[in-house]
């Protein structure tokens, strides 16, 4: 890689079903040096990598393996450590495996878990659509300048089931408890979406920013 | 715990902000850029807006606007008038907005809202639904109020939920513009029937309509216009008074 240690090179990758505008749009307000692609050179020239996303599971992994991005997304995260911040479906897509509508999708196998549909109780409603509390477990440097238990923005229907508690950084509760924010290593899941977030998502954009390369 | 949404809707036609009284005697209240410049500094739970002549006039959407708007907007955004087709849908994601709100099109083609929430999810579509009551009886209105249809409205939000609607905002023919209170009654009925958020709108005049509506009937989130042109309250405002009285809301 040749990332000069400060230059930072943020690229959002373009699942193509979701609107990643936005995302730009909010890294813009702290760093320009931020690009939207689906571009296999794009990836491997970037100091970070961010994955928003909203949709289905299976559309997402399909979408990766058209755009020929699965294994050099899962290379570039894994062997050369480059940071990765997932939105959403994004950080869904980090899991062993999904399971949306009784179909059993392979994830990136990133973070062991698996994703499943938020149990449906009397009394909620699916999907989990509003701004709910995220309450903070461990610290962390995405967290930095972000008061725990704040309000972010949510909409979805299936929730991260973690196998490993020490990935587990952020608990919201709709039900039940479900994980809010997934951790491990250089790699980063968030539930909700930080760019509809306000003041604080924005930090917590600003903040993944500013973790560098493990080498 | 997941909190009330207070859900200021603005409604245009070109760049005019309207108002109207029982989805009738449209007025212009006011330029609509500046009217959202307002809402993003006030940093609203969420913002609803609704082309009102879009089906009628059979209108390209306004992906410009769409994208104007959304440009510095960090808060979720809804958009909807005169959606009828997927390839709209990605082209107003695409400028920007995180959901779109479906009304007549889902009327009539329940395969459009299964195959867009197939597509972009359902956290995604939103279905509006505009009633009045006529002989005690929930009739569903569409094309902005002006075209009846025989739908019962159950059934009809049973169909959206399998077909995949994240979504229902429920209009009040009857209420909207009026400020004289929610209609409970039938939204009460509705959240009672429904297993996805329903948002309610039309009628609310005062912070109490609000506080009345939410302890009675299960909603998501509540919408609201009049109220924020007509009179000196804002989305802050209300929430606090909502707080005070222990309904969750985000300060």
């Amino acid at each position: 890689m040749t990332i000069s240690k400060n230059k930072k090179n943020i690229v959002i990758i373009d699942l193509g079903i979701s609107n990643v505008q936005s995302v730009l749009k909010a890294f813009n307000c702290f760093e320009q040096n931020v690009k939207i692609s689906d571009k296999i050179k794009d990836l491997n020239e970037a100091s970070h990598l961010v994955l928003p996303g909203v949709g289905s599971f299976e559309k997402g992994i399909a979408s990766l393996n058209k755009k020929n991005l699965y294994d050099t997304l899962v290379n570039l995260v894994e062997v050369k450590k480059v940071p990765i911040l997932g939105i959403c479906l994004g950080m869904q897509l980090f899991a062993t495996y999904g399971f949306e509508n009784n179909v059993k999708t392979k994830g990136l196998n990133l973070i062991s878990g698996e994703v499943i549909k938020i149990k449906e109780m009397n009394d909620v409603r699916i999907p989990h659509v509003g701004w709910n509390n995220v309450n903070f477990l461990k610290k962390n440097s995405i967290l930095i300048n972000v008061e725990d238990n704040s309000n972010f923005y949510f909409t979805h229907s299936y929730h991260f089931n973690c196998s490993n508690e020490e990935n587990v950084i952020a608990e919201t509760n709709y039900g039940l408890n479900f994980v809010s924010i997934v951790k491990k290593d250089n790699i980063y899941g968030i539930q909700f979406h930080p760019e509809k977030s306000l003041k604080f998502g924005i930090k917590i954009l600003n903040n993944f920013s500013n973790i560098n390369a493990q080498n | 715990m997941l909190k009330i949404r207070i859900i200021p809707t603005i409604l245009y036609d070109e760049f005019k902000m309207v108002k109207g009284i029982n989805f009738n005697s449209w007025r212009t209240v006011g330029n609509i850029i500046q009217a959202i410049r307002i809402y993003k500094i006030r940093q609203v739970d969420e913002l609803i807006l609704l082309d009102i002549s879009a089906t009628n006039k059979n209108k390209e959407i306004n992906l410009d606007l769409i994208k104007d708007i959304s440009e510095d907007s960090f808060m979720p955004l809804t958009f909807g008038g005169g959606i009828n087709n997927i390839d709209q849908i990605s082209q107003i994601i695409k400028n920007g907005a995180d959901k779109v709100s479906i009304n007549t099109a889902a009327t009539k083609d329940l395969d459009l809202i299964y195959e867009a929430s197939k597509y972009f999810g359902c956290q995604c579509i939103v279905v509006s639904i505009d009633y009045k009551i006529e002989n005690n009886k929930i009739v569903i209105y569409t094309n902005s109020g002006t075209k009846k249809t025989d739908l019962n409205i159950l059934d009809y939000i049973k169909n959206l939920e399998e077909a995949g609607a994240g979504e229902i905002l429920l209009n009040s023919i009857d209420k909207e513009g009026t400020m004289s209170g929610y209609d409970i009654k039938t939204i009460k009925l509705i959240t009672e029937n429904s297993g996805i958020p329903i948002i309610a709108s039309g009628g609310c005049g005062k912070p109490k309509d609000m506080l009345d509506l939410v302890k009675k009937a299960e909603i998501s989130g509540m919408a609201a216009a009049s109220i924020f042109h007509f009179t000196h309250n804002t989305p802050n405002n209300i929430k606090e008074y909502l707080q005070e009285n222990a309904i969750p809301v985000r300060i």
